[in-house]
């Protein structure tokens, strides 16, 4: 399949600090990409660059052929985006919000009622087409944006942490809709998220971290990367070095426990218990997930950064928002 | 094409979301009809305008309160972009395939609606002010209206687009709106101001503004002289010093500025988002 966006050497700064790191990447078309990282990684930008949003710092990308910093216009045309905060007129209905968008869209007139049906129909809002934004719960609203998102018939679908805020329900009711666009439609989808459990939903992940791509494979083969189970050990301090010299594996400590991998769980368990007997609180065997992977890759869980101005904003509006209601 | 599609689209929501905000309409009634009834009548009791003693108080501020009015329907309008570019509609606006200059100049189109709106409703008020309106004088008022709104609107379209959050908004509320609104001849006539604050004044677009108005809606008003002829409204108030320039000159100027401010916000609003 051909590659519709490439990455070359993608460097973004805010001043001394360096949100993007020279990161090189390629989507194919049709396919769901995942950028797994935790705030502040560097995904929400590497989207804006993408979408045209925020000019590079040094480095080139292009979307469908087009450079994004050369044709922000052609680039425009050809992406759907839907945004961490949502951005509906919510004093209008979900008919009026679409048309808004195909008006900006420049969709012809005679358009836009098929359109209109079919993206709706695709996340089940037909129904609620004449109602207020407003009375739509959250995850109404989410669909909504990703209906709006595809009005244009765009090449690719940017989705910005789609499910944040969500309940486990609505998120795998976004995800049954995404991965219907990418089976029906062909609609290329690059999305952001830092839910380890619904990146292995993406055909391809790149973990990234402090602004560099760690690992970009399918999330059968990041897993395999692992090499083995995961064996998650509770007790004593001392433990770290014993298990380190011992076992001659890279051991991880998170909260109290100790974390390695080994080849067969199942097999490994009766020797560590009776190696040392008496120290274990606790075992534990896991097959790899996405969360090891990353542990593995950047020496540390999937963590919250400080907020910056905007979030405090965005508190705010969501609290603002609450209060109306 | 595009650009006039957008510019459209975006007057059209404007308007549209206006409709359904009945608060708004509501206060939009509600704070000139408490300026005219409150501090119009309040100072008119106690109070002679130099050099034109016949003139009521009431009817010099009247002019100047539709002006007031139009400043802040404006500078709500183009204030809201803070808002919406992180939050709201205009987000998505703005990863359109769309001019961004187009976008600045259907928010300004869009505030000059509403404030023609409100102007409409003030001058509904007319009686109160005891100023005689005809179908001209009405045209003609509307016709300003959107025009000065305009202007602000703009203004106020390049002053959002510098800003990154609704904290500098009082800031901006104590150091632009209220100066520009306080020397614009609103409150007080510019000939009995002292030197310094004329000369800002005259740098004030909105001073001319609010002069137009003036013309405009004094020219069909008659005051009875006791015991002789009526005078009209306007003479008398052209020789109190109450209205300074011709219409002519205002609009002039009016223009001039709406044209610039429209440049510089359609300019500062693609430079920043």
């Amino acid at each position: 399949m051909p590659d519709i966006i490439r990455v070359e050497g993608l460097v973004k700064k805010f001043g001394e600090f360096t949100a993007v790191a020279g990161i090189d990447f390629t989507v194919q078309a049709g396919e769901i990409f995942g950028f797994l990282g935790p705030n502040g990684a560097g995904k929400s930008t590497t989207i804006k660059i993408l979408a045209t949003l925020l000019k590079g710092s040094g480095g080139k990308a292009s979307l469908a052929g087009y450079d994004v910093a050369v044709s922000p216009n052609e680039v425009r045309q050809c992406i759907g985006l839907v945004f961490q905060d949502q951005s509906l007129d919510e004093r209008m209905t979900a008919k009026e919000n679409l048309w808004f968008h195909s008006m900006l869209y420049d969709v012809p007139k005679d358009l836009f009622a098929t359109r209109m049906e079919q993206v709706l129909t695709m996340v089940d809002l037909m129904d609620r087409k004449d109602s207020l934004v407003r009375t739509f719960s959250g995850g109404m609203k989410r669909r909504l944006e990703i209906a709006r998102g595809l009005l244009h018939h765009p090449k690719v679908l940017f989705l910005d942490e789609p499910t944040l805020g969500l309940d486990p329900q609505t998120r795998n009711a976004i995800w049954k809709h995404v991965r219907k666009l990418r089976d029906e439609v062909g609609t290329t989808v690059f999305m952001t998220t830092h839910y380890m459990d619904e990146a292995e939903n993406c055909d391809h992940i790149a973990i990234i971290d402090h602004g560099k791509i760690q690992a970009i494979d399918t999330p059968a083969n990041l897993k395999r990367s692992i090499g083995g189970d995961t064996i998650v050990v509770g007790g004593d301090d001392g433990l770290l070095e014993e298990l380190k010299a011992r076992y001659k594996v890279d051991v991880q400590k998170t909260g109290g426990e100790f974390q390695f991998q080994m080849p067969s769980g199942a097999e490994f368990v009766p020797k560590i218990v009776s190696d040392f007997a008496g120290r274990i609180r606790s075992i534990q065997v896991k097959q790899p997930s996405l969360e090891d992977v990353f542990l593995r890759l950047t020496g540390r869980a999937i963590r919250d950064q400080e907020g910056s101005v905007l979030d405090s904003m965005r508190q705010n509006v969501q609290l603002w928002r609450r209060a109306k209601r | 094409m595009r650009g006039l599609k957008v510019i459209y689209t975006i007057w059209l929501r404007e308007f549209i979301t206006f409709m359904r905000e009945k608060f708004r309409i509501i206060a939009m009634i509600g704070q000139p009809l408490l300026y005219l009834l409150v501090l119009g009548k309040g100072i008119t009791a106690g109070m002679r305008l130099n050099g034109a003693a016949d003139v009521d108080y009431i009817s010099f501020m009247y002019p100047g309160i539709i002006g007031m009015s139009i400043l802040f329907t404006s500078m709500f309008s183009a204030i809201s972009i803070i808002w919406d570019k992180e939050f709201g509609f205009l987000k998505e606006v703005l990863v359109a395939p769309v001019p961004r200059w187009g976008v600045a100049l259907g928010k300004s189109l869009g505030g000059a609606t509403i404030a023609m709106i409100q102007a409409a409703i003030l001058i509904c008020m007319a009686p109160l002010a005891k100023i005689s309106l005809s179908v001209l004088v009405v045209i003609q008022m509307l016709v300003l209206s959107f025009l000065i709104s305009f202007a602000i609107t703009s203004f106020f379209v390049a002053v959002a687009s510098r800003m990154e959050s609704m904290q500098s908004f009082q800031v901006i509320m104590n150091f632009v709106v209220m100066p520009i609104y306080f020397l614009s001849g609103a409150m007080f006539p510019m000939s009995s101001a002292p030197a310094w604050m004329k000369t800002l004044m005259a740098l004030n677009p909105l001073t001319y503004g609010v002069d137009a108005f003036r013309n405009v809606i004094f020219s069909r008003t008659m005051i009875p002289m006791p015991g002789g002829v009526p005078v009209p409204l306007l003479e008398m108030a052209r020789a109190g010093g109450l209205v300074h320039w011709g219409l002519s000159f205002d609009l002039g100027v009016m223009t001039l500025s709406a044209a610039a401010l429209a440049a510089a916000g359609a300019w500062a609003f693609s430079k920043a988002a």
